[in-house]
């Protein structure tokens, strides 16, 4: 196994209590595997992409990387690990130093890791050809480069020391369309000639269902559904993920008129406040009693996990109070 | 109660480096109770076009240089700003893509909306106050006599963005102008604005101009579909017909490279447009999308015009028009 999580939980102390942004999580990537993670904002789904990383403090729970404990690594021994999970970011600009050339740029990880001169600059040019960038790129500064060009510069970097893990951190959200599908194909040609295992954060479902293997869906920091993501859209088990791929518009018109919507009501309760029980009972049309009294676990339902104290794998009856077509 | 008729706008930026096209020629109409979504990709004057019917351009750099902005037999780009006043936030209003930034920080939002019920209602005191609750309510904001004390950032984005919708359909218009309204929102959120402004529509009649990039967010709400590239339009008709039967190479492209629910799995390819949308000062003699386009040829040197190919059907492109290359 590539990664494994077992029950990760990360906290935040906030001024108005303990914020639980990463609650309980467990999870797998193989190597050429793609697991998507989607949810609304605020879930903690760039949180737990940088416990992997291991950027911030992890308050419960275990890290696997290729078997190799990671949780409790620190100094020497954190950093030889840290060359193989790397991430790549939304905002390309941003993360990208204005003053320096590209070339400086991709190469930086590879100048922090002791190359020398020599072989920086053959790395560098070879990373430029792996993402289709123009080799004469390493002379010139980010700000020359269009949206989706500094995008290829932020995953040429994240390449640099041949990560076996690339976080993905809604790399394409901020790309318009038609470059997106150009970075989408890209990462995707890169994990078929490389291997490498991606954690492909969206809350673009379009997106997701087009690059993940695997698929988990968070709110409020757990986990609420998990499988294989052709199983978890064609047949969602949780209300959650119901809702989710119901609100989601589909680019069809007959489709769109055709289909029966849920339209969740109200919005996402304060996360240092949660809820008792099934922290999504109060938008869940289908809450029962016992669902503010207990916390449902992961449990296999159909043919994925589902935390719900319910079986939805036969499908969702719309008929149910809360719910609007 | 009148649509919106855009004939022929044109607006150039004046900037340091010369004057640029922002828009060409645009030509757009929205019916009452109709919907007409305007989409492309980022840059493309989508906003321009927004704000250049609300007369809200920033003068200098942008200018109108031709065309006209009908409302009813109104002409809104002629209009001096004093009588725009009248116009802006009852006749025609816009909600903003950021509903954080375009409300005012330090003022409670129910007094907001009293004030473009006092300026353009003559509402005042009570009747003011209790038509800004019904609003709320009508917005689907609960325990809206509460909330009209409330401050902006105590608020969620989607709170905010039905606050909006509260302002901007406080005086019944007759069209609105949204531009990107659910863009900085939530998925959930989002479905619950746009069946909002569905329901909206339909009970007032307005009529709708809806800017959107999501092709997804097109096909649930647009009775009508114009598609700009750098400027222009280069497509226009009704929903279905654009997505069944694009006539344009650049539509055809956005809509290959959008995932359509259900029929793309992980081992398919998603169809990408080659390079990237050109900068206003790089604009290309001719057609613009002619250096990404499969079918360009000798003849996309020159601007190909809108042209009606099907029922209410227009594309700009000399393929689709059947020109051949040597034509030019
Ligand atoms: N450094 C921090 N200190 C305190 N709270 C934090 C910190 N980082 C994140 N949070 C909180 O943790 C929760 C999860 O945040 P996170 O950024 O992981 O969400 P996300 O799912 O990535 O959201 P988005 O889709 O908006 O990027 C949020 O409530 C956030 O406010
Ligand atoms: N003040 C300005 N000076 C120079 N150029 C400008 C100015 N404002 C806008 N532009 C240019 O005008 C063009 C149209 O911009 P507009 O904001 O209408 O795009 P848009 O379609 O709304 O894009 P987005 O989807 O990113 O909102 C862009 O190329 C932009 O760079
Ligand atoms: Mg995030
Ligand atoms: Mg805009």
């Amino acid at each position: 196994m590539l990664l494994e999580a077992r029950g990760l939980g990360v906290h935040f102390a906030t001024p108005r209590g303990l914020l639980r942004a990463v609650n309980g999580v467990s999870l797998e990537i193989e190597a050429g595997e793609t697991l998507g993670l989607v949810g609304e904002s605020g879930c903690g789904k760039s949180t737990l992409g940088r416990a992997i990383m291991r950027l911030v403090p992890i308050a419960e729970g275990e890290l696997l990387l290729e078997n190799q404990y990671i949780t409790r690594l620190e100094g020497t021994a954190l950093k030889q690990v840290r060359p193989k999970v790397q991430m790549v970011f939304q905002d390309p600009v941003s993360s990208l130093n204005p003053r320096r050339r590209v070339g400086s740029l991709v190469g930086q990880p590879l100048s922090v890791a002791g190359w020398s001169r020599r072989d920086i600059a053959d790395r560098v040019a070879e990373l430029l050809a792996q993402v289709s960038l123009p080799k004469d790129a390493m002379d010139r500064y980010p700000h020359e480069f269009s949206g989706g060009q500094r995008q290829r510069i932020g995953i040429a970097r994240a390449l640099a020391l041949s990560p076996k893990l690339v976080i993905c951190d809604e790399p394409v959200s901020a790309l318009d369309v038609s470059v997106r599908a150009q970075v989408v194909n890209l990462l995707k040609d890169i994990q078929d000639r490389l291997g490498v295992g991606y954690l492909f954060i969206s809350h673009d479902l379009s997106v997701v269902e087009n690059v993940a293997d695997r698929l988990m869906v968070m709110y409020l920091g757990r986990v609420v559904e998990q499988g294989r993501a052709a199983d978890v859209l064609a047949r969602p088990a949780h209300p959650y993920t119901h809702a989710l791929l119901s609100a989601a518009p589909v680019a069809n018109p007959a489709l769109a008129r055709s289909r029966q919507r849920v339209v969740l009501q109200g919005e996402l309760p304060s996360p240092v406040n949660p809820p008792s029980g099934c922290t999504f009972r109060t938008r869940c049309p289908y809450a029962e009693a016992r669902c503010a009294a207990e916390a449902p676990a992961l449990r296999p339902v159909g043919d994925q996990h589902v935390a719900c104290h319910f079986d939805f794998s036969e499908g969702f009856a719309d008929a149910t109070t809360g719910v609007s077509a | 109660m009148a649509g919106l008729d855009v004939r022929g706008l044109s607006v150039s930026l004046y900037t340091r480096g010369g004057v640029l096209p922002a828009l060409s020629e645009v030509s757009l109409s929205v019916q009452p109770g109709r919907t007409l979504a305007l989409v492309g990709e980022s840059g493309c004057g989508k906003s321009m076009t927004a704000l250049a019917i609300m007369r809200l351009l920033p003068e200098p750099p942008a200018r109108i240089i031709a065309g006209q902005v009908m409302l009813g037999d109104t002409d809104l780009a002629a209009l001096p700003e004093r009588r725009m006043l009248g116009v802006r936030g009852k006749a025609v209003s816009m909600i903003f893509q950021d509903p954080m930034s375009s409300l005012n920080p330090v003022v409670p939002v129910g007094q907001q909306i009293m004030e473009v019920l006092r300026r353009h209602e003559n509402l005042s005191g009570r009747a003011a106050r209790t038509r800004a609750a019904e609003l709320l309510t009508l917005v689907g904001i609960p325990d809206a006599e509460a909330r009209l004390a409330e401050y902006p950032h105590r608020l969620s984005g989607g709170m905010c963005q039905r606050v909006m919708i509260a302002i901007a359909i406080a005086c019944r218009p007759a069209v609105l102008v949204a531009d990107e309204p659910t863009t900085a929102l939530d998925v959930t959120v989002q479905a619950q604005i746009l069946e909002l402004l569905k329901r909206l529509q339909a009970e007032t009649g307005m009529a709708l101009l809806l800017i959107t990039h999501d092709l997804g967010v097109v096909a649930e709400m647009a009775d009508e579909v114009a598609v700009m590239y750098a400027g222009r339009v280069v497509e226009q008709g009704p929903v279905d017909a654009i997505f069944a039967a694009p006539l344009h190479p650049y539509t055809r492209g956005l809509l290959g490279a959008t995932p359509s629910g259900g029929t793309a799995g992980r081992h398919t390819r998603l169809a990408d447009i080659p390079g990237s949308v050109p900068s206003l000062a790089e604009l290309p003699a001719g057609c613009a999308f002619a250096p990404r386009c499969p079918l360009a040829h000798a003849a996309c040197t020159a601007q190909p015009p809108l042209t009606t190919l099907a029922p209410q059907h227009l594309a700009a492109c000399f393929a689709a028009l059947g020109v051949p290359a040597h034509a030019a």
